[in-house]
């Protein structure tokens, strides 16, 4: 059965920004994971007052199912324009389920240097951990199938919401 | 037409050249390219995409550079590289091409890298796999004969697109021994796949193939014809092997009717860019000037061409 009522994302991201601000220091910098988590965090910098840069990551150079299912066609450039050693960083992301695109990126974050802390945050957690992984900053928890899927996209205006996807 | 780099899916599994090449294939290696761009900028320079993987560097032809540039964009991917001076050891004691691929199978060899003399060598390697039913073994033409050199091709075309951004209304001109050059083939190929606005072929007579208007190429015997208004010239080395004065007169008569100087050079367009696969014959085929002057893209081309091979390669150990 889907969901009957989806929230408002961007209120999400009003309240994840409420989670995070208390435990901000000067230097933290903001990670996203594309694409979703790229443009939450790109919202959290606004909401946050944070300067405009922030590091995007795209794990497919570090996931476990490249044996499975090869390369994805469309590899976006990681891009992490700030120096990673020392800094205390939070990883966002849109949802978060297996913690293996988590994993992933943790990983990558390491080959640029030795953060000194890494805290997650996502807008929505369904469950279904498959890894030792938690969202410190989270705004929805969520049930699904696993044949269910959240999609988070931006509308013709450019905000975010969601939108649930069926499996066969 | 059966195509032998593609498997039933059509995805990528071996790269023996770019003709034939569906555009989004080209497009997907060069759009992953320039995500692996970043990769060598790093603190650490690998990813772990091929970990645990062997790849066979296999080069029956001498070249320090290729080989060399393959080595360090499969150790990016995190691959094991072993470099077999083949030329040297088993062929040289009478081993068949076929006998030292059952061998590296054998040692669980999980890609090839092949540069060999004879046109067709990879293709005759990927046939092989098939028949023994290896498909999962990957193989990489880097450079057969007088065939193709797919990798050096399409490092072209991302550094063209690099520095030109679209291909619909560029002129680009390839200069020198296009009879003898696998580059100007696989280089051709590519332009028309991704549809280049025009393709010009300049040389002597004696070093151009006689069915370059099949492939939808200009050709120019004079060098200021054919350089007037293109934005893209890359330049081909002159074997010296070609120098024996049966097909050119002299290095020196070569350089005055086809070096590429600061004054030839001015008739193509102001932006031009000038490439060059390497290595350079600086005073045969390229002058000085021009070789270290603003328009020269030749070291970043070798830039490229590692986020191109790494691209390459992962996509073929994915599919």
């Amino acid at each position: 059965m889907p969901l009957t009522h989806l929230p408002d994302a961007e209120a999400q991201c009003t309240a994840l920004a409420e989670l995070i601000r208390p435990q901000l220091l000067p230097n933290t910098m903001l990670v996203g994971i594309h694409s979703g988590g790229v443009w939450v965090a790109r919202r959290l910098t606004q909401l946050l007052g944070l300067p405009e840069q922030i590091g995007l990551i795209d794990v497919s150079f570090y996931r476990d199912d490249f044996g499975e299912k090869g390369l994805h066609p469309q590899v976006k450039p990681t891009s992490i324009p700030f120096d990673v050693d020392g800094r205390p960083l939070i990883l966002v992301d849109d949802v978060l389920y297996t913690g293996r695109t988590t994993r992933a990126a943790i990983n990558e974050l390491f080959d640029y240097g030795r953060p000194a802390s890494i805290r997650l945050a996502v807008l929505a957690d369904r469950g279904g951990r498959e890894l030792p992984i938690y969202a410190e900053f989270c705004t929805w928890e969520v049930e699904l199938r696993k044949n269910q899927e959240l999609v988070l996209e931006p509308d013709a205006a450019g905000r975010l919401q969601w939108r649930q996807a069926e499996h066969a | 037409m059966h195509n032998p780099q593609l498997n039933a899916q059509g995805e990528l599994t071996h790269l023996l050249t770019t003709d034939g090449l569906p555009r989004e294939i080209l497009t997907q290696i060069l759009d992953t390219a320039s995500s692996f761009l970043e990769v060598s900028d790093r603190d650490v320079k690998k990813v772990p995409l091929l970990r645990g993987k062997s790849v066979f560097n296999l080069f029956f032809e001498n070249s320090t550079r290729t080989r060399t540039t393959f080595e360090i964009a499969a150790k990016r991917l995190t691959a094991d590289v072993i470099n077999l001076d083949v030329g040297r050891s088993s062929t040289a004691k009478g081993e068949t091409l076929l006998d030292t691929i059952d061998n590296l199978v054998a040692m669980h060899a999980d890609m090839f890298v092949v540069r060999h003399s004879a046109s067709g060598a990879p293709y005759l390697i990927v046939d092989h796999l098939h028949r023994i039913g290896r498909t999962d073994v990957h193989v990489v033409n880097a450079g057969d004969g007088r065939h193709a050199h797919p990798t050096q091709g399409l490092l072209d075309m991302y550094t063209i697109r690099h520095y030109k951004k679209d291909f619909s209304n560029l002129t680009v001109a390839i200069v020198g021994d296009i009879l003898h050059s696998r580059v100007a083939r696989s280089d051709i190929h590519a332009l028309n796949t991704l549809g280049a606005g025009e393709v010009r072929a300049i040389g002597p007579q004696t070093l151009l193939p006689t069915a370059l208007a099949k492939m939808g190429v200009r050709v120019f015997n004079d060098l200021q014809d054919g350089l007037r208004g293109c934005d893209v010239v890359i330049m081909l080395r002159l074997q010296n092997e070609r120098m024996n004065g049966t097909l050119l007169p002299s290095a020196r008569e070569y350089f005055r009717c086809y070096g590429l100087t600061p004054k030839t050079l001015a008739l193509a367009k102001p932006d031009a860019i000038v490439m060059h696969p390497g290595p350079m014959n600086r005073g045969v085929e390229i002058d000085s000037e021009v070789a270290d002057g603003t328009q020269a893209v030749i070291l970043p081309q070798v830039t490229f061409g590692i986020a191109v091979r790494m691209a390459v390669m992962s996509i073929l150990a994915g599919n």
